[in-house]
């Protein structure tokens, strides 16, 4: 990591970097330490508060509320939104000026509404169900960013692949589907995985709008067993379940992108002189490329 | 069309709750954003790792859970905060990782070469980061920290489900009251979000084609 910044350190620098380690170390512990006793000063990790967790109901209902709710909407939505991502980049890196122009202005629009508005709209214009406005919702944004991903993917390939289409007497069409697309997919296959991770994330909104997902049913739960002993207990099983969900599939869209990474450099060898997929090839000044799932849009919720 | 000017006030109450969860928010995250950034390429590697690990937390919690900690968690171990004041510390702890990868990304987008030289002519980490990498750094981090600002504007609606009265919240309560006229109520609360975020972006956008014509 970061090894153009500085030296290889000496053995002063790592005595030193080795007794900062220890103090932050030791502090960080210390405040965990201290805020876990401050709580189970307040008996949040006495056996009272964490019993219903022994009821394999309480189980049942959760993970119940984490499939059918949370990752059946989260599926349903990203194939949604794929689907909508592939139609969304090819009409907008159209050749014919009034298919790219609407679908500019339309994309543009969607893109900068919160997605609580659009699944609020499709509730109340549609009369559709909760879960089935926030599976909209989710794919028609998340198709919005996913084919502005396809879209920058299709432009940053070399432009000799599609004159090639084109010379062997494909018809423009032809050479986008058939030569450039699939490359333009497989190279953004991390950001569209990591914008997958958003989307899962985004389905949490549903709690607002009443659909029974992870979130709602946590807070079901608490309530259900009393004046609000569980929340806690109830709250951090909730977090571990949605961390262990997105911690893997970040962990997918990292392997993708390494996997491309080094197969972008082999076949650069190869190419020889045509690589002008700059950058990819490139070590970045810091850290490896763990911001696959930082790529566009994953700032939104 | 009517319904909209009739309840501007409603209106303009939300987008002031937007704008204010938004300027706040942006005051305190960038700071944090920044020094996150700063601890992950810090040499020592306790700090990296405590950088990393906040980063990845809140990376991979949807906001919802951050806010739902805030406004319901929290009150049951003992510390009630002001439920605007609450939205504020949510979207804080949520955005400042974003702030921090938008940071790193534009470091990252500086040529290694520069760093190189910078080391062999015998500057110092600090030296190098401070008089080489981030004057350069600076321009290019500019547009994604915009574009984490335009996702923060959108994700200022989440305060909604938390009793902070948002445009959101205008539309939603318009749109029980006037049940006939959804459209309208709802694509007025678009126009005032789009009011924030379009401009933002087409000043993104201008910024990013100029540091590349810099380079």
């Amino acid at each position: 990591m970061s090894q153009v910044l500085y030296d290889a350190p000496g053995p002063k620098a790592l005595a030193r970097s080795r007794v900062i380690s220890w103090v932050v170390a030791v502090l960080v512990l210390g405040g965990l330490g201290f805020a876990i006793f401050q709580l189970s000063g307040q008996g949040l990790f006495d056996a009272d508060r964490w019993d219903i967790f022994n009821d394999p109901l309480v189980w049942l209902d959760l993970l119940n509320a984490l499939v059918t709710g949370t990752l059946a909407a989260a599926g349903l939505a990203a194939i949604g939104a794929i689907a909508l991502g592939v139609v969304f980049s090819l009409l907008r890196s159209s050749t014919i000026k009034w298919v790219r122009i609407p679908t500019t202005v339309v994309l543009e629009f969607f893109r900068g509404m919160p997605v609580l508005l659009l699944i609020l709209f499709i509730l109340l214009v549609f009369g559709v169900p909760a879960f089935w406005s926030v599976v909209i919702a989710l794919a028609l944004y998340n198709g919005t960013i996913i084919g502005e991903a396809l879209r920058a993917g299709l432009r940053a390939l070399p432009k000799g692949q599609r004159e090639a289409g084109l010379a062997v007497g494909m018809r423009p069409l032809q050479s986008r589907l058939l030569i450039e697309f699939p490359q333009a997919f497989r190279n953004m296959l991390p950001i569209i995985v990591a914008q997958l991770v958003v989307l899962l994330k985004d389905t949490s909104l549903g709690y607002i709008v009443g659909m029974t997902e992870l979130v709602r049913r946590g807070r079901l739960t608490s309530e259900f067993f009393g004046a609000g002993q569980y929340a806690f207990s109830v709250y951090f099983v909730v977090v571990a379940m949605y961390l262990t969900v997105n911690l893997s599939v970040s962990f997918l869209a990292r392997r993708l992108a390494r996997r491309r990474g080094q197969r972008l450099d082999t076949g650069r060898l190869k190419e020889g002189g045509m690589g002008d997929q700059s950058a990819v090839g490139n070590a970045p000044i810091i850290g490896a490329a763990d911001g696959a799932a930082g790529g566009d849009g994953s700032g939104t919720s | 069309m009517e319904v909209i000017l009739d309840n501007l006030p409603l209106y303009l109450r939300g987008f002031g709750m937007t704008l204010y969860l938004l300027g706040l928010t942006v005051l305190f995250a960038l700071p944090l954003g920044a020094l996150v950034a700063a601890l992950r390429i810090s040499p020592v590697p306790s700090l990296r790792v405590v950088a990393a690990v906040y980063t990845e937390w809140l990376r991979n919690t949807p906001l919802t859970l951050v806010f739902f900690f805030i406004a319901f968690v929290l009150p049951r171990i003992g510390a009630r905060l002001d439920y605007e004041i609450g939205a504020v510390v949510a979207l804080t702890l949520y955005t400042a990782p974003f702030f921090a990868e938008a940071i790193r990304s534009g470091v990252n987008a500086v040529p290694v070469g520069q760093a190189e030289a910078a080391r062999s002519i015998g500057l110092t980490f600090g030296q190098t980061l401070g008089n080489v990498i981030l004057p350069q750094a600076l321009r290019g981090v500019v547009p994604p920290l915009i574009n984490v600002t335009i996702a923060l504007t959108k994700n200022t609606s989440v305060a909604t489900g938390f009793f902070v009265f948002t445009l959101v919240s205008t539309g939603q309560r318009l749109a029980n009251q006037n049940g006939d006229q959804v459209i309208p109520i709802l694509l007025g609360v678009a126009f005032f979000y789009l009011v924030i975020t379009i401009p933002l972006g087409q000043f993104a956008d201008r910024l990013e084609e100029r540091v590349v014509v810099n380079r």
